[in-house]
């Protein structure tokens, strides 16, 4: 069993995000970047699988600052094998990360792809169904939790309401992980230090990079301050005084 | 290429998703631009009835034994074979398992621009995204054509819905052999425990309660009020609560008379189920959390320094 | 005249029979320690020589003076005499020995003889009433007053050894004055009298006449012998053992300050995954467990929900070392649940007689756990938050110095100029928001001084002393090598800071050429010292009554107990202590990274129940703490007790700010 896990680098949430001048984009000065977390999943999904079942994981990511840190971290969680699309990525989108995803992928021939199911900064769709698309292979996302069953894998999809279906998908196929079977485990510093000595990162020159997604930002903005909540000021005491005379009101209390 | 605006209905068993009713509601608001009819599109097996309060200028239907439930596989053959022949001016999904499966998919296969997380279409017809966790808003001249993923929020469900049947017109599935996905089994969530849709008001957690012990905290202040406590994606994650407390995306939708939000930020994720909640009372120590901006009343009070004080005083004031 | 007949009585054959006996029994004591020593080689080496005076020194102060085990009264008394009484016993046997079979034997001369024979025997006398007194103490302790802390849990079985060894030395104590009485009994010399106990036993025994009290003295002379043998053949197999090992671990104790914890053991992965994998002088440790439960009455684990108790953790791991089928040691052995509730406190170091490191121990088992990325979710966020912010509250490190926002005059960049005292803030002071006010008040008690100060802004990293006892040591050396960066460019004289914890790391744990070779202070102390030289007066007497709380890695890490003290009572408060303080303060239970950590099941939080002995004291008004955690660990027991009205927490510089 071989499973290919394509994972993209996010802004982080935790900086504090602003556009640049021009208006349409994020200000990439103060920008840092970190995995996106479905695909930090999607990566403990398919080690919980091999695990399971044995077979190689293939982790890839086009370059970005931190990037090769993840991909030790992956190495040192169980991942085979690891590599770096490389080239400039600095213009690419959704549509042009999984045209050069499935070039790559198709030399691995993976059985299995796994990959968060969306991110919080895709705007031109999710690269988890335009890469199973690339690759002519079905594709089935919010799946939170994989069972093997010979050439073909039981996904458990998630709907709204809490509502679950097993779905059967004939491999090779993209599944979109909203969520591994347990969190993404701890890997000690000391462990992805000592591969880092051992692992390789293969790098991937991409050229060409075609960014058709089509989808173009005119204007890029935070939302209006206008919408925001009053703010209940004052000591623990004076907001809870103001909260039960607000049930009362309500009619909740 | 016409100007018709289509809708891909989703439903699941025998029940039209709130999301598509909004959907209509959006493509209604995107149709005045473009001066095209609202066209649903229903996909299923013997399903036409769910189309009679659909609020669409009329409905294209197709039947067939593969589509009685959803599987992304036999959906975008249908759909790649409806917008190849009626070549509408956009395509609106929900921001949902089952949009989100077909959206990017046939953007890839039809080379159609996708955009996702709109939230709502300007009165020139530009779609407006929320990005980032809800932190950034993105706007943009919608593609033409172009699929389109929505989040919920921007349009009211109400709207999408009518008393009137609209005509429907029953097209022939094209081949659907060879299919890679199947549907198994359902497994229904568990209906042992409270439901949480039904509560008058929800005490709900979110990342911010840190531990176990402090959902004691929660269920305190709940039995005070009377009321069930709910949670977001993390705490039902870590095991803190049942799934059957779980509000947002992939648990339940709820709309209470007051939510009282506790420790959560906001994402949309969460915000999808809850949004619609009358009055949202939100407690979070970070000013820039966007619950505070769907919030009717917020505090950055320390809920552990709040909810001590809280509890002694609802309880007084029974 | 006064004359020792050694073997009086005594038949050839049996004094033969006895000195095949002894032959025998040193082989099996040999034997016994040499089997012992070669279970301690197989752990990893580590270096613990040198300082040879000063370890003398430590065995005169704790083995002949006994001072640790004094600190507690009855057992200490207890276990003194007992210790001291079989002492003189045993070295007067000796004596005795080397009178007869030496210098008798073969110069023809005795030593004990007139009057140093009658004070011979009226020391062995009486002394042997000392170890009669002891053994009856332990006797009442064990079998009537039955302490919790004496209870064989783990394992049940230890009370047979536990009573062995009582049986034992009683019998040996009471045949030896019956063997004394009947030879008495028997010869009547004229300086019976003083032998005052053995006279008292012969008054008995004179009516019986001869030949009796001949025989039943042999019979009893026997037994004597045989339960002196005894002892000294089942000292390498039983508790008795204490005696070789504990002398031993004394010797060998850590010199290094107490702050500095040795580094994680990378062979085989981090940490201790086996019992190998521990060094021979952990092992000793455990060998030296007397099993006195000293440690579990002190530690806040223990008390706030009895999962962890050092003393069992030391038992079953000795056990394990012997075990015939090896369980494994995490999971069988030890469980995750106990190794996580250490606050590595060191009160239990802090009050072993036998000097047990116990802390480290905990701390080479987590590694392990950490190693295999067994840990909660709560700590597995901390650290991965501390691994990419540099801090566990998963805040950017950009806002680590929002807390000095409109501060004036600004609070200078000490990457940027020369400064004095390089303040280093730590999480808590700059990220908590209940706590950034006292934060403010730190800096505002500083410019007032007119104290030349920076801090590093966003370049300041957690400083990785709880990271480290956690037993994330890569990240550990990781933040290390950060800060090390930063301060290496700074120019200043002294660092100073308000977290207890950043000041034992900085303090002991960075490399000389990380932290610049510059003293560290704590907050208090620089206090102080600006007291003492007259830089710091106060224009108020306050006037309240209040009660310092001993910051774990302040005090017992560091010993600094008296500095804040006299900040307090400068002034103008009246410091009333609470019944464990210095060396005895009770822990908060936020340490060891355990604030990080999810709290399971407590039956009363380790900050509750201090709260609750402050409380306890008469008319206390506040309670004053010198550590940032704390002052967040107390306020919420002060709530959480209900004591809001009747106690307030306040950090040392809200006391300071407040006199200036």
């Amino acid at each position: 069993m071989k499973i290919a896990v394509p994972i993209k680098f996010v802004p982080d949430l935790v900086e504090e995000l602003t556009i640049d001048p021009s208006g349409t984009a994020l200000d990439t000065t103060w920008l840092r970047l970190i995995i996106n977390e479905l695909d930090d999943h999607a990566v403990e999904e398919a080690i919980l699988l091999k695990e399971r079942t044995g077979g190689e994981v293939t982790v890839l990511s086009a370059e970005a600052d931190g990037v090769d840190d993840f991909l030790f971290t992956a190495a040192a969680k169980g991942a085979d094998r690891l590599i770096k699309l490389t080239g400039d990525f600095s213009a690419a989108d959704n549509h042009a990360l999984g045209r050069a995803f499935a070039d790559v992928i198709k030399e691995l021939q993976p059985d299995l792809i796994l990959t968060g199911v969306q991110a919080h900064n895709d705007l031109d769709g999710s690269v988890g169904p335009l890469l199973a698309e690339y690759l002519g292979l079905p594709y089935v996302g919010y799946v939170a939790g994989v069972t093997l069953a010979g050439d073909k894998v039981t996904a458990r999809k998630e709907y709204s309401g809490g509502l679950v279906a097993e779905v059967e998908v004939q491999l090779p196929a993209v599944l979109g992980i909203q969520a591994a079977e347990q969190p993404p485990r701890y890997v000690a510093y000391s462990k992805i230090r000592q591969v880092m000595g051992t692992a390789k990162i293969e790098e991937r020159p991409v050229s060409g990079l075609e960014s058709s997604g089509g989808v173009v930002v005119s204007r890029m903005f935070q939302p209006e301050v206008a919408e925001r909540a009053t703010m209940l000021e004052g000591s623990p005491e004076d907001v809870a005084d103001k909260l039960v005379g607000l049930f009362k009101e309500l009619g909740t209390l | 290429m016409s100007q018709d605006i289509f809708v891909v209905v989703e439903h699941l068993r025998g029940q039209v998703a709130d999301v598509s009713y909004a959907l209509l509601a959006g493509a209604r608001h995107l149709s005045k631009t473009s001066n095209g009819e609202v066209v649903a599109v229903l996909l299923g097996h013997n399903a036409q009835g769910l189309a009679s309060n659909l609020a669409a200028n009329r409905v294209l239907y197709v039947d067939h034994p593969a589509l009685a439930e959803f599987t992304s596989d036999a959906y975008q053959i249908v759909l790649t074979s409806l917008i190849q022949e009626h070549a509408p001016r956009a395509v609106l999904f929900g921001h949902s398992s089952i949009g989100m499966d077909l959206a990017s998919v046939l953007s890839a296969k039809l080379n159609i621009p996708v955009v996702n997380s709109c939230r709502t279409f300007t009165e020139e017809g530009k779609f407006v995204s929320q990005i980032c966790g809800g932190k950034i808003m993105a706007e943009g001249d919608l593609p033409s054509p172009a699929l389109v993923t929505m989040i919920p929020g921007g349009y009211k469900a109400e709207e999408g819905q009518t008393t009137q049947a609209p005509p429907l017109t029953t097209v022939a599935a094209p081949a659907l052999d060879n299919l890679r996905v199947a549907v198994k089994q359902y497994i229904e969530p568990d209906t042992s425990d409270v439901d949480i849709s039904k509560e008058t008001m929800l005490v709900s957690v979110g990342r911010g309660i840190q531990n176990k012990d402090n959902i004691e905290l929660a269920n305190e202040l709940a039995e005070a009020l009377g009321c069930a406590v709910s949670a977001s994606r993390p705490v039902v994650d870590q095991g803190w609560l049942p799934t059957t407390r779980l509000v947002g995306k992939s648990g339940k939708h709820v709309k209470p008379k007051v939510y009282f939000a506790l420790g959560i930020s906001g994402a949309p994720e969460h915000v999808e189920g809850m949004g619609e909640s009358e009055v949202i009372v939100a407690v979070n120590t970070d000013p820039n959390a966007p619950i505070f901006n769907i919030a009717k009343y917020g505090t950055t009070l320390d809920m552990f320094d709040l909810l001590p004080v809280l509890i002694e005083k609802v309880k007084q004031a029974k | 005249m006064p004359i020792r007949e050694t073997f009086w009585n005594i038949p050839h054959w049996a004094e033969i029979a006895q000195y095949i006996a002894a032959l025998i029994t040193a082989l099996v004591f040999v034997a016994g320690i040499t089997r012992r020593v070669l279970r301690w080689r197989k752990g990893r080496p580590e270096k613990r020589g040198g300082h040879f005076w000063q370890r003398i020194g430590s065995l005169i102060t704790q083995v002949f003076g006994q001072q640790r085990t004094l600190d507690e009264k009855f057992p200490g008394l207890m276990h003194f005499s007992i210790f001291w009484g079989m002492l003189v016993l045993a070295a007067g046997t000796a004596l005795a020995t080397i009178d007869w079979d030496i210098t008798h034997l073969f110069f023809g001369f005795q030593i004990l003889k007139g009057g140093v024979y009658i004070a011979f025997e009226l020391m062995l006398d009486v002394l042997g009433l000392l170890v009669v007194v002891g053994l009856g103490m332990a006797i009442y302790r064990r079998y009537i007053a039955r302490p919790a802390r004496l209870q064989n849990f783990p394992l049940k079985r230890l009370a047979g050894d536990d009573t062995y060894v009582l049986v034992l030395l009683s019998f040996i104590t009471l045949s030896g004055y019956l063997t004394e009485g009947l030879r008495l009994a028997v010869t009547q010399p004229e300086w019976a009298a003083w032998s005052p106990v053995g006279n008292a036993i012969a008054a008995l025994f004179i009516s019986l006449g001869d030949p009796t009290n001949q025989t039943l003295h042999l019979v009893i002379w026997g037994l004597h012998i045989a339960t002196a043998f005894g002892v000294l053949i089942s000292l390498p197999f039983t508790k008795l053992f204490h005696i070789f090992s504990v002398p031993l671990n004394i010797y060998f104790r850590s010199l290094e300050p107490a702050g500095a914890l040795r580094a994680a053991n990378m062979d085989g992965g981090m940490g201790v995954k086996e019992w190998t994998q521990f060094t021979w002088k952990q092992l000793l440790d455990f060998e030296s467990c007397t099993r006195c439960g000293r440690c579990q009455d002190v530690c806040p684990a223990y008390a706030s929900a009895q999962v962890l108790s050092p003393r069992n953790m030391m038992v079953k791991l000795d056990d394990h070392l012997w075990a015939k089928n090896q369980r494994a040691l995490h999971g069988e052995v030890v469980s995750a649940e106990e190794l996580w509730a250490c606050t590595t406190c060191r009160a239990c170091v802090q009050v072993c007689p036998a000097f047990i490191d116990h802390v480290t121990t905990f701390v080479d088992l987590r590694r392990h756990l950490v190693d295999q990325g067994k840990m909660d979710q709560m700590l597995q966020d901390a650290l991965s938050n501390l691994g990419r912010y540099g801090n566990s509250f998963g805040q950017s490190d950009r806002m680590r110095a929002k807390w000095t926002m409109g501060l004036q005059p600004p609070v200078k960049d000490a990457r940027r100029e020369e400064v004095e005292y390089l303040w280093f803030v730590g999480d808590y002071a700059s990220y908590n928001a209940t706590l950034t006010d006292v934060t403010r008040k730190t800096a505002e008690v500083f410019h007032k001084l007119g104290l030349s100060f920076g801090i590093l802004y966003e370049s300041e990293r957690n400083a990785g002393n709880d990271v480290r006892r956690v037993g994330e040591e890569g990240l550990f050396e990781m933040l290390v090598d950060k800060n090390s960066q930063v301060l290496s460019k700074c120019k200043f004289q002294v660092i100073v800071t308000t977290d207890p914890h950043s000041y034992n790391t900085l303090k002991n744990e960075y490399p000389a050429n990380g932290n610049g070779r510059h003293p560290v202070l704590h907050y208090s102390e620089l206090l102080d010292q600006l007291i003492a030289s007259g830089q710091l007066k106060f224009s108020k007497k306050l006037g309240y009554k209040v009660t310092y709380h001993d910051p774990c890695y302040l005090g017992r890490y560091n010993g600094v107990y008296d500095a804040p003290r006299r900040v307090i009572e400068a002034t103008g408060c009246e410091l009333v202590e609470m019944p464990r303080h210095r060396e005895r303060g009770f822990c908060c239970g936020a340490g060891g990274g355990r604030i990080w950590m999810e709290e399971k099941d407590v039956k009363e939080r380790p900050s509750e129940a201090r709260i609750r002995e402050a409380v306890a004291l008469d008319g206390i008004q506040l309670f004053v703490v010198a550590c940032p955690k704390d002052l967040t660990m107390f306020r919420d027991a002060v709530k959480t007790t209900g004591n809001e009205q009747r106690l307030e927490v306040k950090d040392l510089i809200d006391l300071v700010a407040e006199a200036l």
